[in-house]
C-alpha cells in the first residue's frame, strides 16, 4: 500500500475552501462561513475514496466545489486547488470545465427522480453527453445508450430507452443515472449518496454494479455518503468531515479496528449493528451551524475529552498506522503524532 | 398473559382505476393475510422494503383503513366495535418526518398538551404541568414549551413527537420510521429514548422500519414483511442469527456492515456459509397490482420448487436449534420448512 502513497493522484485537491455569505436578517446577523475549510484530499486510479458525515458537515459542497457547480453567489471557492491529472479544476474557465465534466468526470446523485428530465426519455438524457462530448451523431449516440443501459444490468435496454423516467422504479433509475455518468467512459466518478434513497437489495445491487464497473476500468470514486456501513464495504481510504473540516482520514481497515478522532469513536459507537444487540452511545449535543463554529476545535463541545487544550484549533496530526498515511484533527494525537503536518 | 393487539387475517386492498378514462381496473395487495400477535410490554418491529405494505398494515392497526377480510382485535375486543374517541387515547403514532408532522403555527406547549385538550383530560393548570413534565421526560428543557417547530432540530422534533404521543397514556404506540430522516449521532439519541421510555413506563411498540439493525437494537421480536405478507416472524436475535425464509436470508445479506472486514452472513452450514452477498437477489419486487401467483417471492427466490408458483405456503413453525430453549414462536411461510412427511 505505501507504494501506491506514491503513485500520482487522478485526482488532488489542497487546501480547498467554500466560503457562503449570508444576508442579515432572518434571525441572524450578516456573516461568511466556511462550509468546507482547507480540505485536502487525494483520490488515485481504481481506487474508492469515502467521504462520510452527517448532514450539513459540508461533503456536498466539496464535490460541488471541485467541480465547479457552486453557485455564486452565495457560494465562492475562496482558496485552494483541484488537480485532476495535473490540471486545475478551479483555475478553468466554465468551457473547458464543460469539456471535462461529463467526459472525464462522471457524476451520479443521491435522487434520481430529480436529477432526471421528466420530459425526456432516458436513451436520449443518456446519448446527450455522449452526442455532446464525442461529436457523435444521434443514431451513434443512441446505440451507444442502449449499450450503456445493457451494461448497468436493466432488462431489455432497447425497448427501456424508450421510457420516461416516472415510467421506472427507483433502482431502474438509478441505473440510468449510472449509465449517464458513464457513457463517455470517464475515469474519475463523484457519487454522491448515490444508494440513500433505494431499499436495502435495491442498494447491494447498485453498489455491486459500481465495484464491478470500477474494477472493469480502473477509475477513481469519490462516495459521499453518511452510511458508514457502505463505506465498509465499498471504499479503501475515508476521510470523515465535520463542521467543514476533515477530522480523520485513513485507510477503511485502520479506521475501523481504532478511530482515533473522538467524533469518528461517536459515530461507529452511534450505529446500531445488526445481530449485535448493545448498548448505543450516542454523541450528545448537536452539530454547530456554519454560521456559529465554536472556538478551537469545532467539535469540543460535544467531546467527551476536550481539555484547554482544546481552545485553539488542532491541526492534523499523522497517526500511527499499519502502513498507509493516516491523518486526525485532535490534540490527544499530538503525544503519539509522528510529526505535525 | 393476554394479547394486547391480536390480527387474524388482516387483508387491505385498494381498488385502483388507470388508463386511458380509468377506464382499466386493479386491485392493489397492499396488505394480504396478516396474522400477528403484540403482548403488553413488547417492541414488534414490522420490517420491509417500500411498498411492502407495512405502513398500510400499520394504518389498519390504528384503524385508519377499513379491511378487506380479517379482523383486529385490541385488548380482545374488535377495534370496529371501540368508540373512536378511547381507541385514539389507547393507540399513538409517532411519524418518520419531524418536518411536517409537527404544526408549524402552533407553539412546543401548545403541540404536546393538544392530545390532553381533545381528550379532555386535566384543567388549565394541570395540563401545563403535564407538558412540562412530558418534555423533561424526553430530554427537553423546559422552556422549549414557547419555541415553534422551526427552531428546533431535527432531532428536539422528534421529542417533541414522543412527547405527544405519551401525552395520554397509550398502552400501545406505533413508530412508523421514527429515526430514518435523523442524522447518525441524533438517530443514536433518539432509539435510546425510546428504549428508555419503554423500560421506564412498560410501553408497547408497534415499530416499523426498513432498517433492519435498528429494528434489531430496539425490537424483541421481529416481522419482516414482503408484497403485503408477513413472510417470516421470530425473535428479534433469532431472526438476525437464523434467518429460515430466503427472502429474510436475501435482506439480512444486503445490510451493509460497519465492520472491517466485513463479517460473514450467518446462514445454515452447508448453503455456503462465510460468503458475503451470499444471495445477491435478482430483479424488484413486483407490482402489488399483479402479485405473482402462489408464494409472491418465487419469481426471485433462490431456493424455488414446483409448489412454490402453485400455493402460498402456510405457516410453518421453525423448530429452535438443537439445545436451545424453546423461547417464542419462530415461523416462516415458506414451503422449504413444511414437515418431511
Amino acid at each position: 500500500m505505501q507504494q501506491n502513497d506514491n503513485v500520482e493522484p487522478l485526482l488532488d485537491i489542497r487546501g480547498l475552501t467554500t466560503a457562503f455569505a449570508r444576508q442579515s436578517g432572518g434571525g441572524g446577523a450578516a456573516g461568511v462561513a466556511r462550509a468546507v475549510d482547507t480540505v485536502s484530499l487525494r483520490v488515485r486510479q481504481g481506487e474508492t475514496l469515502a467521504v462520510v458525515g452527517e448532514s450539513g458537515c459540508g461533503k456536498t459542497v466539496l464535490a460541488l466545489s471541485v467541480l465547479g457547480l457552486i453557485p455564486d453567489p452565495p457560494g465562492r471557492v475562496i482558496e485552494g486547488s483541484a488537480l485532476y491529472r495535473g490540471r486545475d479544476l478551479l483555475a478553468m474557465s466554465e468551457t473547458e470545465l464543460q469539456g471535462v465534466r461529463g467526459a472525464h468526470i462522471g457524476m451520479i446523485f443521491q435522487e434520481p427522480m430529480t436529477s432526471l428530465n421528466p420530459v425526456f426519455r432516458v436513451g436520449e438524457q443518456i446519448a446527450e453527453g455522449y452526442r455532446l462530448h464525442k461529436k457523435a451523431s444521434r443514431a451513434e449516440a443512441a446505440e451507444r445508450a442502449v449499450e450503456m443501459l445493457a451494461q448497468v444490468g436493466i432488462p431489455n435496454p432497447a425497448a427501456r430507452a424508450q421510457s420516461y423516467p416516472h415510467e421506472l422504479s427507483g433502482g431502474m433509475r438509478q441505473r440510468v443515472m449510472i449509465a449517464m455518468a458513464l457513457v463517455c467512459g470517464p475515469d474519475l466518478l463523484f457519487a454522491d449518496e448515490p444508494t440513500t434513497a433505494l431499499d436495502v437489495t435495491i442498494q447491494a445491487q447498485i453498489l455491486d454494479l459500481m465495484r464491478t464497473l470500477q474494477q472493469e476500468k480502473g477509475s477513481g470514486i469519490l462516495l459521499i455518503t453518511h452510511d458508514l456501513g457502505v463505506v465498509a464495504e465499498n471504499a479503501r481510504r475515508v476521510a470523515v468531515m465535520y463542521a467543514g473540516q476533515v477530522v480523520e482520514e485513513a485507510d477503511v481497515a485502520d479506521l475501523y479496528a481504532a478511530p482515533a478522532h473522538p467524533y469518528t469513536q461517536g459515530l461507529l459507537a452511534s450505529v446500531p449493528r445488526l445481530g449485535e444487540k448493545r448498548v448505543l452511545a450516542p454523541i450528545p449535543g448537536m452539530v454547530p451551524g456554519i454560521f456559529n463554529l465554536p472556538e478551537g476545535c469545532r467539535f469540543r463541545p460535544r467531546c467527551a475529552h476536550a481539555f484547554d487544550r482544546c481552545e485553539s484549533a488542532p491541526p492534523l496530526f499523522a497517526v500511527p498506522s499499519s502502513g498507509a498515511t493516516r491523518t486526525a484533527r485532535c490534540w490527544l494525537c499530538e503525544k503519539d503524532a509522528e510529526a505535525r503536518l | 398473559m393476554s394479547a394486547l393487539l391480536q390480527l387474524f387475517d388482516v387483508a387491505r386492498h385498494y381498488h385502483v382505476s388507470g388508463g386511458v378514462l380509468g377506464l382499466a381496473r386493479g386491485v392493489a395487495r397492499a396488505v394480504d393475510g396478516v396474522s400477528l400477535t403484540i403482548e403488553p410490554g413488547e417492541s414488534l418491529g414490522l420490517v420491509g422494503e417500500s411498498g411492502c405494505g407495512k405502513s398500510t398494515l400499520a394504518r389498519c392497526v390504528l384503524g385508519l383503513e377499513p379491511l378487506a377480510a380479517g379482523r383486529i382485535e385490541f385488548q380482545g375486543r374488535d377495534i370496529r366495535d371501540w368508540p373512536e374517541k378511547d381507541l385514539r387515547r389507547q393507540m399513538q403514532m409517532i411519524f418518520q418526518d419531524p418536518y411536517s408532522s409537527l404544526n408549524p403555527r402552533m407553539r412546543v406547549g401548545t403541540i404536546v398538551a393538544e392530545p390532553l385538550v381533545i381528550h379532555g383530560m386535566g384543567d388549565g393548570a394541570q395540563r401545563k404541568a403535564k407538558t412540562q413534565e412530558l418534555l423533561r421526560l424526553v430530554g427537553l428543557p423546559e422552556e422549549m414549551a414557547g419555541r415553534y417547530p422551526h427552531q428546533l432540530s431535527g432531532g428536539q422534533r422528534q421529542r417533541v413527537a414522543v412527547a405527544r404521543a405519551l401525552a395520554v397514556n397509550p398502552a400501545l404506540v406505533v413508530c412508523d420510521e421514527p429515526v430514518s430522516a435523523l442524522d447518525v449521532s441524533i438517530q443514536a439519541q433518539v432509539l435510546l429514548l425510546l428504549q428508555d421510555l419503554r423500560e421506564r413506563l412498560g410501553l408497547t411498540y408497534l415499530f416499523i422500519s426498513h432498517d433492519l439493525a435498528v429494528v434489531g437494537q430496539v425490537c424483541e421480536r421481529i416481522a419482516v414483511m414482503y408484497l403485503g405478507r408477513v413472510v417470516e416472524a421470530a425473535p428479534a436475535q433469532e431472526l438476525i442469527a437464523r434467518p429460515m425464509h430466503p427472502y429474510t436470508r436475501a435482506l439480512l445479506s444486503a445490510v451493509p456492515v460497519p465492520v472491517v472486514p466485513v463479517p460473514v452472513v450467518p446462514g445454515p452450514a452447508g448453503e455456503g456459509r462465510g460468503q458475503r452477498r451470499r444471495q445477491q437477489l435478482k430483479g424488484e419486487p413486483p407490482s402489488p397490482l399483479a402479485p405473482p401467483s402462489g408464494c409472491p417471492f418465487h419469481p426471485r427466490c433462490p431456493n424455488i420448487m414446483d409448489r412454490c408458483a402453485k400455493e402460498f405456503p402456510p405457516s410453518f413453525d421453525i423448530a429452535p436449534e438443537p439445545g436451545a430453549p424453546s423461547t417464542a414462536l419462530h415461523f416462516a411461510h415458506c414451503w422449504l420448512h413444511a414437515p418431511k412427511e
